[in-house]
């Protein structure tokens, strides 16, 4: 696909391998949308005011945006991610007062994303280095909740006023969420060996990376994050296409417009046993909102699909009791369902 | 060498097992690769981002899986000994 957008290797100067790959993603962010045209035009035996036309253009023309925005978004947020790391992150957070720490924890949560398999040493390194736990749910919620790819994404589709409001309401989601679990004073609810960890604390030193260095880091997560992402990403698509083609027009007005106040509560149902990642879900979040959906309630279940999905819950079971994890889930559940009768109202 | 790659069985812990084998073998070093899930042990070892890599108690690589010919390299630097036959490419 547009992988091949990143040159292998950067020789010499990476500056100069930076800059070309710049300007042919920029050629080619030029020219996806003509492409889609054509494509439609240029199909045998097909007519381009076709609903099937439509389905095949939404999905050329989805397919080819989210993945170029994909590559330039991961490709930056991981170079900047070089500059931080989870052992800054975690001193920062052990030094702050309440009100900042849990502000911070849900900023942090935001730039320092991690593979689902970290949330558990994560969660088990800043707990036991005496970061609150109410703090320590604050960046676990925020983390997966809004999602750096989601933000640029969702701000490609809807604009940057509805990408703004997305962060805001996902960040204040996470910081209630973590304020409450801090405020019941659940850490008995934690499995108890987390706080007698004692780690030697060695870990890695790290070294000032280059600036090479810091490129290929980044162009490793591209290839390891699009890997895993695109099928997601195609099922995401394909769905997205075939609703904007073919579902009624009345479906979803009926059923998940402005006027059905349990709209929102059951998108975020139905989004919790649902995983997807964030880029899997805006193209269908797209659909929907096109079909009718009011856009609050779309973002509800977009963000009930990222932020709660049964893998994590399974491995944050080994550290967090059942009676924890349910609080877990419904606190962050309650928030979205929140996020999203807001959205509605102001939108 | 004693290698211990630290996960919890996840994609990225099993192909960080599966290239740090392969990196032993390019090398031509002897070494036994040991699997470590239990979390209070990797806890132990201080890291927070998994798959981790731990070369003679000492963590080398921590949340990423480099290619095979950098593992190598990292295993090489941490080796006590030279090669016997270094293996090409």
């Amino acid at each position: 696909m547009t992988l091949a957008t990143r040159p292998e290797s950067a020789t010499r100067s990476p500056w100069r391998g930076l800059a070309a790959a710049a300007l042919i993603w920029a050629a080619l962010f030029a020219s996806y949308g003509p492409f889609a045209g054509w494509v439609v035009d240029t199909v045998p035996g097909l007519d381009p005011n076709s609903r099937l036309a439509e389905v095949i253009h939404f999905f050329v023309f989805d397919t080819i945006k989210i993945a170029l925005l994909l590559v330039a978004v991961i490709f930056a947020v991981s170079v900047l991610r070089t500059f931080v790391s989870l052992e800054q992150t975690r001193a920062l957070l052990g030094g702050r007062g309440r009100v900042v720490g849990y502000a911070l924890a849900a900023l942090l949560g935001v730039v320092m994303p991690f593979c689902s398999c970290s949330a558990v040493p994560m969660f088990i390194g800043f707990v036991s280095a005496g970061v609150p736990l109410g703090m320590t749910m604050t960046f676990l919620v925020a983390s997966p909740l809004v999602n750096e790819v989601a933000v640029i994404l969702v701000a490609g589709s809807f604009g940057v006023g509805v990408a703004a409001m997305y962060v805001a309401t996902g960040l204040t989601v996470a910081v209630t969420a973590g304020v409450i679990i801090g405020r019941l004073g659940l850490e008995r609810w934690v499995e108890p060996f987390v706080f007698s960890v004692h780690g030697n604390g060695a870990a890695l030193h790290d070294v000032r990376p280059t600036w090479q260095e810091r490129f290929a880091t980044a162009r490793g997560e591209v290839r390891s994050i699009v890997g895993k992402v695109w099928p997601f990403l195609l099922v995401g698509i394909a769905i997205g296409a075939a609703i904007h083609g073919w579902a009624p027009e009345d479906l979803f007005v009926r059923w998940a417009g402005p006027g059905n106040p349990l709209a929102v509560p059951v998108a975020v149902l139905l989004g919790i046993p649902l995983y997807s990642n964030a880029a899997g879900t805006i193209p269908l979040v797209e659909a929907l909102h096109a079909k009718g959906v009011a856009l609050g309630t779309a973002v509800a279940f977009m963000m009930s699909v990222v932020a709660l999905s049964v893998p994590e819950l399974v491995l944050l079971r080994r550290v967090l009791k059942p009676r924890l994890l349910v609080v877990f889930v419904g606190v962050v559940a309650a928030g979205i369902l929140a996020a999203g009768y807001l959205l509605n109202a102001v939108i | 060498m004693k290698v211990k790659v630290l996960g919890i069985g996840c994609s990225n812990c099993q192909t960080l097992e599966k290239r740090a084998r392969e990196a032993l073998d390019q090398l031509g070093v002897a070494g036994e690769i040991a699997k470590v899930t239990d979390l209070n042990e990797i806890a132990s070892y201080g890291v927070m981002r998994l798959p981790a890599l731990v070369v003679d108690e000492r963590v080398i690589l921590a949340g990423r899986v480099p290619k095979t010919e950098e593992l190598a390299a990292l295993l090489l630097a941490e080796a006590p000994l030279a090669p016997s036959q270094p293996a090409g490419e």
